[in-house]
Parts: structure tokens; C-alpha cells; sequence
């Protein structure tokens, strides 16, 4: 199970790291998307991983009697999901707001901050275009 | 004991609410966030005070012990950059009356201020590593709302190469925290630091060490990972970018300190050469970065990296001389900073633009505020007898000390290219005579707007000159900063060692 998880884990950061290379800005957040959830399995499996052994005490008991799984991880990417739902959130509208004000999801034609010295913004495109 | 810690979380909550609560109010949102930043300053003052006294003071949040539940730490690194970062949230909470306009006060500006102020505070004194990424997020969501606060065209493109880039660094963090979890099956960083000793493959402990390095490389814009900085920092308001190039970078830089002296230090030539490195790097590209440019805040952004450099470098050397020379810099540098972005406010406001080819004749129209840039420019540079002298000089000495000579020439040789940026500034915008021919005056702004801009401006300057004229008291104080860090025992036992 953790082999699995490894490699599922390895193919989402390649798919998110070949998303993120992109110079769109929308493939660049799924990119992102990816990642995260990437990160979350990661902590999953760092926990170690047990088969339908809910962490329960059993009646009359102080402790539990067996291996049992481990809450703490699953605590910790319950809280890394809700803020990387926050962040994201923010960020789409954020870059929606981009594709508003500043016309574009080409990270490459973003020069608005850092006008190039010698082109004006609006003479660099992309053959593919924005692909919303 | 457990107030002194939780207050300067709690204080900058509770003045985001009520500022919130006083939207539509301006001046009374104003007014309450000053008044927040006030009781901030005075609560981490005896905050400093009682860690001096008493040495590592720790408290278990809900009294679950150590290491289940999450601890507030304060060494006096952490006592005295939640110090800072409250002398800093003053002098811009003064400087934002006049400076952020009516529409920005009315959406939230001083509420993501305040929530800020909270998240850097928090990430400073949590004792969990868990805890510091939710610092760190709580520091990133204000600092991307106040980003992207007013909606300008080179806001928005600002703010979303540093929300993108910043968003990768945070997922690394947590990549980084899972892993080390999986090795250790801890999270306290005080309980960190006797397990990691027991890891068999400590290889694997060299490799999850550089998930944080490059994920606070990220976030404290160390060569090659600097580039969303100089990309975004001069788009906002002044005072918005003044709080960030004092204190977000540093967040980064302070975190990287913090684990590389109390978890990392298992294969010190490995991870602290690299960051030796990397310093060395930084401060170079940083300083030849500002000098191809010819934007006042541009210039000053370039140089945050540069200096981050020097602070990394206190890290990287790990001797003790070195660290007091790092902890003396943070301080320092946060100062001066924070200090020259304002006068970058004020400047613009007197000649209309931060292209410096597009202004001039700020000395003739006010001498006063030439003095008032010129003590934290060359405090920067390293100009004795000012803060920044004495900061590079225990670096230099530290790095002579351990025979890395040309480190010591690369921090010198940078110091030298500092001067040249400074000089620039001085030459184009204070020296030479105005372009179009305006006389800018100090007198053209309402007395009103002067004192608030001007007040903050000369606090921070005089704070720099009283640092530089009498550095003993800091350096004393830096040194059992650096004795704390290199010899942990009295953070893991104030952590471990029960409640208190």
C-alpha cells in the first residue's frame, strides 16, 4: 500500500511540476492543485498506514488492545486541505481578476509591474493563446 | 508567564476585529490600529524584558503537555523579533494615517494589517512545526489581501507572481513536514531536536532538511528562489510595502535560523556549506540587481536580498560570533528597511514619481529629510558609526575568524556596490535639480500629513543612530541570543521539562 502511495504521490508532482511549467497561469494553479494534494498523501503515508483499524479503545479498556491507525495525520491534512481550499479559492479569484484588469493568463505577457525597456507589453504573444 | 506569550497573538486579533467592526470609519479604523500596535509594543517590551530575566519561557496551549500539544516559545531571538516587529508595526500603523488612501481604509486595510502583524508575531514564538506553517499561511493570506488591496493593473500582476511562488514554497513546507514526521514521529520542535539524533539514516534527514531549505528559501528570497520579490514589492502603497520588506522576508530568515540550529545540525558541512553558498550568492546577485535598476523601491528591493544574504551567512558560518552577527542583522535590517521604504513614500510624494531619472531636488527642498535617508542608506551600505557597520562587522570578523576569506571579501566587496545603489539614490533624487523644474517642498503637504509621514520616518532613523553610537547593549544581548541557538538545552528544557 505504501509502494502505491508512493508512486501515485510521484505521479501527481510530475504531472503538477510539467502543469506548472506552463506559461498559463490557469495550468500553472492546477499545477498547484496537484501539488498539494500530493503533499496531503505524503503526510498520509509518512503516518504510516494501517488496514481498517480504526483508532477505538475498546469498552472497559484504558488503552487500545492492538495496533490501531494513527488520527494525527489525518488531523494534520484535514487543516493543510481547509487552508489550501482557502488559498486556492483566493487565488482563482485572483487570477481571474488578472485575466480582467490585465487582459491575459500569459505569464509571459505580464509586464505590467516590470515593463519590459524595450517592448511595450501588448507586442509579446503566444502562438497557443490564452486557453480559457 | 503563558500572557506574556499569547498576547502578542491576541492582541493583533483582537484589533483586527475591532477595526473590522469600525469599517466605514476611517479615521476611527486608524485610530484603533495605532492604539493595537501600542499595547503590541508594550506587551512584547516586557515580553523581552521577562526572557532576559528568566531565560526560555514556554507555555502548553490548553495545557495539553509537551510534545502532544502546541507550545509558545520565546528564546530571545523570538522575544526580540516580535519586539521588532511591533516597533515596525508602530512606526507604519503611524505612517498608513496619511498614507493609504480613503478606498483602500475602507476595504480592510488596517484589519489584513493587524491579522499580518499576528501571523508574523505567531510564526516567531510557536514551538510546532505544524503551528508555523499555520503561522506562515496566516502571514501569507493577509500579506496577499493587502497585496492585491485597490486593484491596480500593477498590483494584480504584482501579486500574483508572489501569491504563485509563495503558494509552492508553503506546499514544499508541507511536504517537508510530512517527512520529517514519517522520520521522527514529532512535531515539537524541542522534542525534534533530541529525535532527530535517533533517525538511522540520517541521510534521509539531509534530504528532508532541504525541503526547508527551499521552502524558507522561498520565503526569505535567497539566490536562485528571490525573483517573485523584486517582482511585487514596489507595486502596493508605501506603507504596505514597507511592512513587508521589513518583516515577511525576515519571517523566512528567522525560520530557517530556527531549524538549521535546532533540528538540522546532524550533517552541518553538507547543509550549512550549501547555505554558505547560497548567502554568498544572494548578496552578490542581489546587489548587481539593484544597481541595473532606476526605481527607488525597485533598488530598495534588490537590496533586501542582498542583505538577506549577509543574515544567512551569520547562519551558514555557525560559529558563535557568527550567529550574534545574524541575530544583530535581523535587527538591524528590519529597521532600516522598513525606514528607507518610507522615505521612498515621502520622497515620491514631494517629486511625483519612483523613477529617479523622472525626479530630483529633494535635498534643497528639505535638507531635514536628506539627513533622514541618509542615516539608514549608509547604515545599510555599513557606514560607521551606524547599526549596519557593526552588523557587518562581527559577519566579517566571524567569517575571517573560521579562514573563509573570500566570503569576507564578497561581504566587503557587496558593502562597497550597497554605497554605489545609495549614492545613486542620493545623486538622482536628492542631488540634481528636479527635471521639469519643480521645486519640491516639504511645506506643499498639509502639517498634518508631514507629522504623521515624518514622525515615523525619524523615530526609526534616530533608533538606527542610537543602535550604531551605542551597539554594546545589542551586542551583548545578541550574543546569549546566540548562545541560546547554538546550545539548545535551555529551549528544550523550558519546552519538555513540564508545565509550568
Amino acid at each position: 500500500m505504501e509502494t502505491v502511495l508512493a508512486v501515485l504521490v510521484g505521479i501527481l508532482v510530475a504531472a503538477s511540476v510539467y502543469l506548472m511549467l506552463a506559461r498559463n497561469l490557469l495550468r500553472f494553479l492546477f499545477g498547484l492543485v496537484l501539488l498539494s494534494n500530493a503533499a496531503n498523501l505524503t503526510i498520509f503515508a509518512a503516518g504510516r498506514l494501517t488496514e481498517a483499524t480504526p483508532p477505538l479503545v475498546p469498552k472497559g479498556m484504558l488503552g487500545p488492545t492492538e495496533t490501531v491507525a494513527n488520527a494525527l495525520p489525518q488531523a494534520l491534512i484535514l487543516t493543510a486541505i481547509v487552508i489550501g481550499f482557502g488559498l486556492l479559492a483566493f487565488t482563482l479569484v485572483l487570477v481571474y481578476r488578472g485575466y480582467r484588469t490585465l487582459g491575459t493568463l500569459e505569464s509571459d505577457a505580464m509586464r505590467f509591474a516590470e515593463p519590459a525597456a524595450d517592448a511595450p507589453p501588448s507586442t509579446i504573444t503566444d502562438p497557443d493563446g490564452s486557453a480559457l | 508567564m503563558s500572557w506574556l506569550l499569547f498576547l502578542p497573538l491576541a492582541l493583533p486579533f483582537a484589533t483586527a476585529v475591532l477595526a473590522f467592526l469600525a469599517r466605514g470609519r476611517n479615521a476611527l479604523a486608524g485610530w484603533i490600529s495605532l492604539g493595537g500596535c501600542l499595547l503590541l509594543l508594550a506587551s512584547t517590551i516586557a515580553l523581552v524584558a521577562a526572557v532576559w530575566e528568566d531565560g526560555v519561557i514556554a507555555s502548553q496551549m490548553g495545557e495539553w503537555p509537551a510534545p502532544f500539544g502546541i507550545a509558545l516559545v520565546a528564546d530571545l531571538l523570538s522575544a526580540v523579533m516580535v519586539a521588532i516587529t511591533a516597533i515596525t508595526g508602530l512606526a507604519v500603523a503611524v505612517y498608513a494615517r496619511a498614507d493609504i488612501d480613503a478606498r483602500r481604509e475602507a476595504l480592510g486595510y488596517h484589519t489584513l494589517f493587524q491579522v499580518l502583524l499576528a501571523g508574523v508575531c505567531g510564526a516567531f514564538l510557536t514551538g510546532d512545526l505544524f503551528n508555523l506553517y499555520v503561522w506562515f499561511e496566516v502571514m501569507l493570506i493577509a500579506s496577499f489581501g493587502l497585496l492585491a488591496l485597490g486593484g491596480d493593473k500593477a498590483q494584480i500582476d504584482g501579486a500574483i507572481k508572489y501569491v504563485v511562488l509563495n503558494l509552492v514554497s508553503t506546499v514544499l513546507f508541507l511536504i517537508g513536514i510530512g517527512l520529517l514526521y514519517g522520520l521522527t514521529g514529532t512535531l515539537n520542535l524541542a522534542d525534534l531536536h533530541g529525535a532527530v539524533q535517533n533517525i538511522e539514516n540520517q541521510a534521509l534527514l539531509t534530504v528532508v532538511a532541504l525541503f526547508f531549505m527551499i521552502a524558507f528559501g522561498i520565503k526569505a528570497a535567497v539566490f536562485p528562489l528571490f525573483f517573485w520579490l523584486p517582482a511585487s514589492y514596489h507595486t502596493p502603497p508605501v506603507a504596505i510595502s514597507a511592512v513587508f520588506a521589513g518583516l515577511l522576508t525576515k519571517v523566512g530568515v528567522y525560520a530557517l535560523i530556527r531549524l538549521f540550529t535546532l533540528v538540522f545540525i546532524q550533517d552541518i558541512g553538507f547543509t550549512h556549506g550549501l547555505l554558505l553558498v547560497i548567502a554568498v550568492l544572494t548578496m552578490v546577485t542581489g546587489v548587481l540587481g539593484a544597481a541595473a535598476q532606476n526605481e527607488f523601491r525597485k533598488i530598495l528591493s534588490f537590496h533586501i536580498v542582498s542583505q538577506i544574504g549577509y543574515m544567512v551567512l551569520g547562519l551558514a558560518l555557525y560559529t558563535p560570533l557568527a550567529l550574534v552577527g545574524a541575530v544583530f542583522y535581523l535587527v538591524h535590517h528590519i529597521i532600516v528597511k522598513a525606514n528607507l521604504f518610507l522615505i521612498s513614500g515621502i520622497a515620491r510624494r514631494l517629486t511625483g514619481s519612483f523613477e529617479l531619472p523622472a525626479v530630483g531636488g529633494l535635498y534643497r527642498a528639505s535638507p531635514l529629510l536628506a539627513v533622514l535617508f541618509l542615516v539608514p542608506a549608509f547604515s545599510l551600505a555599513g557606514f560607521p558609526p551606524l547599526s549596519g557597520f557593526w552588523a557587518k562587522y562581527l559577519l566579517i570578523k566571524a567569517s575571517l575568524d573560521v579562514g573563509a576569506y573570500a566570503v569576507a571579501g564578497a561581504a566587503l566587496v557587496v558593502g562597497l556596490l550597497t554605497v554605489f545603489s545609495m549614492t545613486k539614490i542620493w545623486a538622482q533624487a536628492f542631488w540634481k535639480s528636479h527635471p521639469e523644474d519643480i521645486v519640491p517642498a516639504l511645506t506643499h503637504l498639509a502639517l498634518r500629513e508631514r507629522t504623521v509621514l515624518l514622525l515615523p520616518v525619524a523615530a526609526l532613523a534616530g533608533l538606527t543612530m542610537v543602535i550604531g553610537l551605542f551597539p554594546e547593549a545589542l551586542i551583548i544581548f545578541a550574543e546569549r541570543a546566540a548562545n541560546q541557538l547554538l546550545d539548545p538545552t535551555a529551549y528544550v528544557a523550558a519546552v519538555l521539562g513540564g508545565v509550568p
